[in-house]
């Protein structure tokens, strides 16, 4: 029985994380509904979300993007389809790694930032004395960072998609003897709106989950040193484990429906 | 006035609170002291809602604390954290000046700037502080900061938690004179959390000894050394022997 209880226990805790994260998902979006609304906050977190991830955004796309002509050239010969490579690279980049990889890093950057700066913040009472100023935690720290996330995500994983592609293009024309011009010319032709709609689409859902994360386990973080490190890898699991599900979700959604 | 009925709190099998009953009256200042862990930063936290009491009725004025415009509420109040708990992403003037440029109390920026510049300097600190950030500040500096923070609304009710610990006797003097200082000027209520006898001294009208979730024994700080209270003489006098378990 041991084993089954504790099975039980464990199902039984997962299941009340899931409510709890839901509930504070549900409290967040009410509370962007609802004034007073911090636009120097907000300001301050589109900057930190979105232009300085574009460095770790952009290196990540580009080199992905190049290993991507690479593995399906070297895959593509072996059937002869190796003048496929300017479309499956699109069509990759944009449909799956452009969006994917950017949540990924940005629950690698922005979640684990946003948990431990809240977490700290908590561990040292300024949560309670954002309180005691009059001032809602929720509407503080959390609005403005998921509403920033949700909005900002999207355009870097645009932008990330793009570099990606680039990526490629550099790639196929420099080392692989692809033809510049055609090469653009079979991207540009193959992509659909949908595709871009999709990239997009996954963008804001997965930004909305890594900022979500980064502040419920940060408001929720034990005491002491420990307390916002576990806070810390806690929301970073979470956030990516949120992010690969939902992408499985949203791409059955939009391509196979 | 400030009047805390039987408050009762527990965390899983730890009852922190069993009971307790204290009146703060309007004007005054009152020290709780208690060894570490005895629930004194929790009956501080009951007042302000930070955390919610598993009974009991806490009013200040005659209203119910848990009832009525929460806004309004924490207007009346100002409070020096432990460790003063400042924003470290704000620069030392938009600290203090945190509720003034925001919410029901919102002033004109160069206003909450001037204000928060005239509070720096009543804790004694230059104007040159006010553009740094609270990582720049030294312990002692950063307690100013925190105290400039809980009167730069000119609150009703402020609430000092452990104002001088980790300071040097020196600093805590200083900290305690200006706590008595402002104390008396604003003609507020305080609450102040210390286990620091010379803060005691210092700063209080009353004290209150809790001990094991009640308060053991409460009255004017005049009257503490002859209270013949075995609890509160044993914490003044540093007794390791006595009703207060001490572990080794």
């Amino acid at each position: 029985m041991k084993p089954l209880a504790l099975l039980g226990r464990a199902v039984l805790a997962a299941l009340a994380m899931i409510g709890r994260i839901a509930l504070f998902a549900f409290d967040a979006v009410s509370h962007i509904l609802r004034p007073p609304f911090y636009g120097r906050e907000f300001l301050s977190a589109l900057m930190n979300i979105g232009w300085l991830s574009l460095p770790v955004v952009g290196l990540t796309a580009v080199f992905t993007g190049g290993a991507l002509a690479l593995q399906i050239y070297a895959g593509g010969s072996r059937f002869n389809a190796e003048a496929v490579v300017p479309q499956i690279v699109a069509v990759g980049m944009v449909r799956e790694l452009g969006p994917v990889l950017v949540g990924l890093m940005i629950a690698a950057r922005v979640t684990s930032s946003i948990a431990a700066e809240i977490a700290t913040m908590k561990v040292t009472e300024q949560i309670d004395a954002l309180v005691t100023l009059s001032t809602h935690p929720m509407k503080y720290l959390t609005v403005p960072r998921v509403l920033a996330a949700v909005l900002v995500v999207p355009l870097l994983v645009g932008v990330g998609d793009i570099i990606g592609i680039f990526g490629g293009y550099a790639v196929a024309t420099g080392t692989l003897g692809f033809n510049p011009a055609a090469y653009i010319r079979n991207t540009v032709n193959f992509l659909e709106p949908l595709d871009v709609i999709s990239s997009l689409t996954k963008g804001a859902v997965f930004g909305f989950a890594a900022a979500l994360m980064g502040c419920y386990h940060g408001m929720n973080s034990g005491r002491g040193a420990m307390g916002v490190g576990r806070a810390t890898k806690t929301a970073v699991e979470g956030a990516a484990i949120l992010i690969l599900a939902a992408n499985f979700v949203l791409t059955g959604v939009f391509f196979t429906l | 006035m400030i009047e805390m009925t039987d408050i009762r709190k527990s965390f899983g099998s730890n009852h922190v609170l069993r009971g307790l009953n204290l009146s703060i009256p309007k004007g005054t200042s009152m020290v709780i002291i208690g060894g570490s862990g005895t629930g004194k930063s929790i009956a501080l936290k009951c007042i302000l809602g930070l955390i919610k009491q598993d009974s009991g009725t806490i009013t200040v004025d005659g209203t119910d604390a848990s009832k009525g415009d929460r806004d309004a509420f924490l207007a009346r109040f100002g409070m020096l954290f432990q460790g003063g708990a400042l924003f470290d992403s704000l620069p030392v003037w938009q600290n203090v000046a945190f509720r003034l440029l925001r919410g029901s109390l919102k002033r004109p920026h160069d206003e909450a700037r001037a204000i928060a510049i005239e509070k720096l300097r009543r804790v004694g600190l230059k104007e040159d502080v006010a553009d740094r950030f609270p990582a720049e500040l030294s312990g002692g500096m950063q307690k100013r900061v925190g105290l400039a923070r809980a009167i730069a609304a000119e609150p009703e009710i402020i609430f000092f938690d452990e104002p001088t610990t980790g300071l040097d006797p020196i600093m805590s003097g200083v900290i305690n004179e200006l706590i008595r200082e402002i104390v008396v000027e604003m003609g507020a209520t305080a609450m102040t959390i210390t286990h620091d006898m010379t803060s005691v001294r210092a700063i209080a009208d009353n004290i209150a000894m809790l001990h094991e979730g009640v308060i053991q024994w409460t009255g004017p700080v005049s009257e503490m050394d002859q209270s013949g209270n075995p609890y509160l003489e044993q914490f003044i006098q540093g007794k390791a022997e006595g009703p207060i378990e001490a572990v080794r």
